[in-house]
């Protein structure tokens, strides 16, 4: 017996050592370094340093978080229906959500990008794409609402997209599952050299920002997967990642992971332009839906349009190259001073970085090895610049901080790497937690990254929250890279499924940001500026409601004259000229979501009455102090009553 | 009299600001408004500081029964105050030449400074009465009816001249860059009056 007390005190201060042991270890700047927690403290009332924008993945939307606290200021919808905005039920969003298929309610959002001017972000705007059916879409940072999409025709899988060349002067998109183009009943296993992998080429309006498909080349059918344009030096090129050369069709990760190399192509954007521009490609007949929500009317509407051009890739001499990387690449990242093209050959464990000076170098000589479908393949040795060698197991995707390093993650031994570009050597890893993604440098994809806080996001969570049922959150971490070593100092979860982010200075953007909406330039045509204007309308079994809100009351707030099979639009518009006074309104038994109101707007829903009685509405915002009061009722009568139509607000 | 006269003249002519810049100030800020609310007061109307400043402080003060805050048209003050300015500078200037050529005493210098302090104090007296009517006079169906501790209904007057807490807003009331020129104005020709003065008895020495 005191043998065992003995050897359990033993045991016990044993344990105590150890302890000690590993606090002291992980405790390693001093007492005089701030702890992370202060560094992404943000004090009650004060802003972030930085706007982050996180695409949501399977949740089609886009996240904003603020950086360095990962604070969620709003979700814009953009590719889903959402009920909590009313955006994609009300009458004025609906046509957003349009395709050539018909209305899609949900699409799955990868890969935000923020307008730049001159190489450097200008925050007007962000980009970003959808897969499943393909289509970039614009959203307004004066607003922070989705302004435009286009569907991408011929497309599948829109993955390698929505990045921007460094005057916005494009937004591309890349074909993830090639496909026959243009689509046709054929068999599958007939796919080889029969398939094409479409990368289109949208231009942007450098004023009011509207996107034009302008051409596509219609690129041999391997899998497109990611891009990013050459800025600087190597503005004018486009390069995009492609993995399944072998065109295999079943068992891909057997199939698709054969050949040693695959590509990435290099498309000099500008050679092509003017190509098209003096009449080259050939018009091609496909419906695609462009859909624009008008910044006065605020109603979108959908232009299908049934043309495209496309450029055979053969047409254009010394325009299109493929350049060898190793193990079917994901990312593909062009440094800040555009030199350096860096290939992630996700079954590899170097990185592959190739030069862009030796690219144009070996294209003068025209040092190729063979040719893919009649595109020139460059010589991998004669444009290697380096070979990060060892780098980690399964390497994604790689962002810059302006100051020579780089930073890979590492999806399989879950890491981000920092590296030094033109040495290629390792200097730093942090683990992740877990398998992480991508990776995020506010201004990462530019000539100026900030170079202060990376962002890993991360595919698995498991633990590292509360748990809450089978399926947890994805979850983001935030590392400070602005010493030697990266340190860990949040971690904060995110919607839906980021596959990259963009992040850009607080200051850029927020200066711009609309508090309210003028009513006087509202141009909705069924807008009521007036209270004493709301009104009634009955034609045939439709009728229109013109109702207005403020604080505390709707105009009119008593409907009679109402029939069970009437159709009924409630046309409403936000009087208040005030800051953060939305007003909402929801109608029982209405078969569509609430709509939510900013001030100055006009929203419509449908009513379609199925019961006699008399059904309240109300505010579902709280919006002031009598909010409660905010409330009106409709009187329902039989089909063919002669209740007449009337309407009150005492 | 030269010094003296220009100093006079000059100091009418600041008046001339009140036509541009407004004459006095009051601001609304409250937990929910950390932009505070706001509107200037011009000698020829009222505007908000902000584009939607008066209808948001309409808004916010219905809860209570005050009224709405006053169009130019729906005040006399607004046609008078431009017409007594006007005639104040046109004075002003009128004596200052003259004063220069000789032909009128320093003394007339102190007369337009009292008269000038006389209409000032009248406008003052006005304005008082204008805010108390406008924090006072309240919608029998007043959404709330506030009282004090003794039972009397709530004043919800802005300061004249100061800052006070009104329910949950805090409410400044200043005079602006109109109103400091005023200021400065009169001084200028309170200060010819005696320099006006010191000249004139330099001049019989």
């Amino acid at each position: 017996m005191k043998n065992l007390t003995l050897s359990m005190i033993t045991i016990f201060i044993a344990a105590l050592f150890v302890g000690c042991g590993g606090e002291q270890g992980s405790k390693k700047s001093g007492a005089m370094a701030s702890s992370a927690a202060e560094r992404t403290y943000v004090a009650p009332g004060e802003y972030d340093e930085y706007y982050g924008f996180f695409s949501g993945g399977f949740s089609g939307q886009l996240s904003v978080y603020g950086l360095p606290s990962g604070r969620l200021f709003k979700v814009i919808p953009v590719f889903s229906q959402d009920a909590e905005k009313g955006y994609g039920y009300s009458e004025e969003t609906k046509a957003m959500l349009n395709t050539s298929y018909g209305f899609v309610p949900w699409g799955d959002s990868h890969h935000p990008d923020i307008s730049q001017t001159n190489g450097e972000l200008d925050g007007r705007w962000v980009f970003i794409n959808e897969n499943n059916t393909p289509r970039i879409a614009r959203i307004d940072l004066t607003t922070f609402e989705t302004a435009e999409i286009i569907e991408v025709p011929n497309s599948a899988g829109n993955h390698a997209s929505a990045f921007v060349t460094e005057n916005t002067e494009y937004v591309v998109a890349g074909t993830r599952f090639a496909v026959p183009s243009p689509q046709k009943d054929m068999p599958i296993d007939e796919m080889k050299g029969n398939f094409k992998g479409p990368l289109s080429f949208i231009s942007v309006n450098p004023e009011s920002g509207r996107m034009n498909l302008e051409f596509q080349i219609a690129m041999p059918g391997f899998n497109y997967d990611l891009a990013h344009p050459g800025r600087a030096k190597s503005h004018g090129w486009f390069f995009f990642t492609s993995y399944n050369t072998e065109e295999a069709h079943t068992l891909m990760e057997v199939n698709a992971s054969q050949n040693d190399k695959d590509y990435i192509a290099a498309v000099n954007w500008k050679k092509i332009e003017e190509y098209v521009k003096n009449g080259g490609g050939e018009k091609m007949n496909v419906p695609y839906a462009h859909n624009v929500m008008d910044e006065h009317t605020h109603i979108a509407t959908t232009t299908m349009k049934n043309e495209v051009i496309s450029v055979d890739p053969r047409d254009v001499p010394d325009a299109i190259f493929f350049l060898p990387i190793p193990k079917s690449p994901h990312g593909c990242d062009v440094d800040p001073s555009g030199e350096y093209i860096v290939g992630s050959g996700k079954l590899s464990t170097d990185l592959t970085v190739h030069s862009y000076t030796k690219m144009i170098k070996a294209i003068e000589e025209k040092d190729y090895d063979g040719e893919a479908y009649g595109v020139p393949v460059l010589s991998f040795e004669s444009i290697r610049a380096g070979t990060v060698s060892q780098a980690g197991l399964g390497p994604l995707h790689t962002e810059f901080d302006g100051k020579g390093n780089a930073y890979t993650t590492f999806f399989i031994s879950s890491e981000v790497v920092k590296w030094k570009l033109e040495t290629w050597e390792v200097v730093d890893r942090q683990p992740t937690f877990y398998s992480v993604g991508h990776l995020m440098i506010p201004g990462g994809n530019s000539q100026k990254p900030f170079g202060k806080y990376l962002v890993a996001m991360n595919k698995i969570t498991k633990d590292r929250y509360l748990p809450t049922g089978p399926e947890v959150n994805h979850s983001a971490q935030l590392y400070d890279i602005s010493g030697e070593k990266m340190e860990l100092l949040l971690d904060f979860p995110t919607i839906g499924e980021p596959h990259y982010a963009a992040g850009i200075k607080a200051d850029i953007v927020m200066k711009n940001s609309k508090k309210i909406f003028k009513l006087e330039d509202n141009k909705h045509p069924q807008a009521v500026k007036n209270e004493k204007d709301a009104r009634v309308e009955r034609n045939g079994n439709e009728v229109h409601v013109y109702m207005t809100m403020i604080r505390s009351h709707f105009a009119p707030d008593n409907i009679e004259g109402i029939q069970v099979g009437d159709k009924v639009y409630f046309h409403v518009t936000n009087l208040e000229q005030d800051y953060d006074v939305p007003h909402g309104i929801a109608m029982i038994g209405a078969n569509t979501s609430e709509l939510l109101i900013m001030p100055g707007a006009t929203k419509t829903f449908i009513w379609e009455p199925k019961r006699e009685g008399v059904w309240p509405f109300y505010c579902t915002d709280f919006c002031s102090a009598l909010h409660q009061e905010m409330q009106g009722y409709v009187r329902v009568s039989p089909k063919g009553s002669s209740v007449p139509l009337k309407w009150s607000l005492d | 009299m030269k010094k003296s006269s220009i100093l006079m003249i000059f100091g009418a002519l600041l008046l001339l600001g009140l036509f541009k810049f407004p004459l006095w100030n009051i601001t609304l800020g409250a937990p929910q408004y950390p932009d505070p609310l706001g509107m200037n007061i011009y000698i020829d109307g009222i505007e908000g500081v902000e584009e939607f400043d008066i209808q948001n402080i309409d808004g916010v003060n219905h809860y209570i029964g005050m009224k709405k805050i006053p169009k130019a048209e729906e005040m006399w003050e607004f046609t008078i105050f431009p017409q007594v300015i006007t005639g104040m500078v046109i004075l002003g200037v009128l004596i200052g030449i003259l004063g220069f050529f000789g032909k009128v005493s320093y003394k007339w210098f102190l007369g337009w400074f009292v008269l000038m302090s006389v209409l000032g104090i009248m406008g003052m007296y006005d304005f008082n009465a204008w805010l108390l009517d406008y924090g006072t006079d309240l919608d029998p169906k007043a959404i709330l009816k506030l009282t004090d501790a003794d039972g009397n209904p709530l004043s919800y007057k802005p300061p004249l001249l100061g800052t006070a807490h009104i329910l949950n807003f805090t409410a400044h009331s200043y005079p602006r860059l109109g109103g400091y020129g005023l200021a400065l104005g009169m001084l200028f020709t309170l200060i010819a009056y005696f320099v006006g003065r010191k000249e004139a008895k330099t001049l019989k020495k």
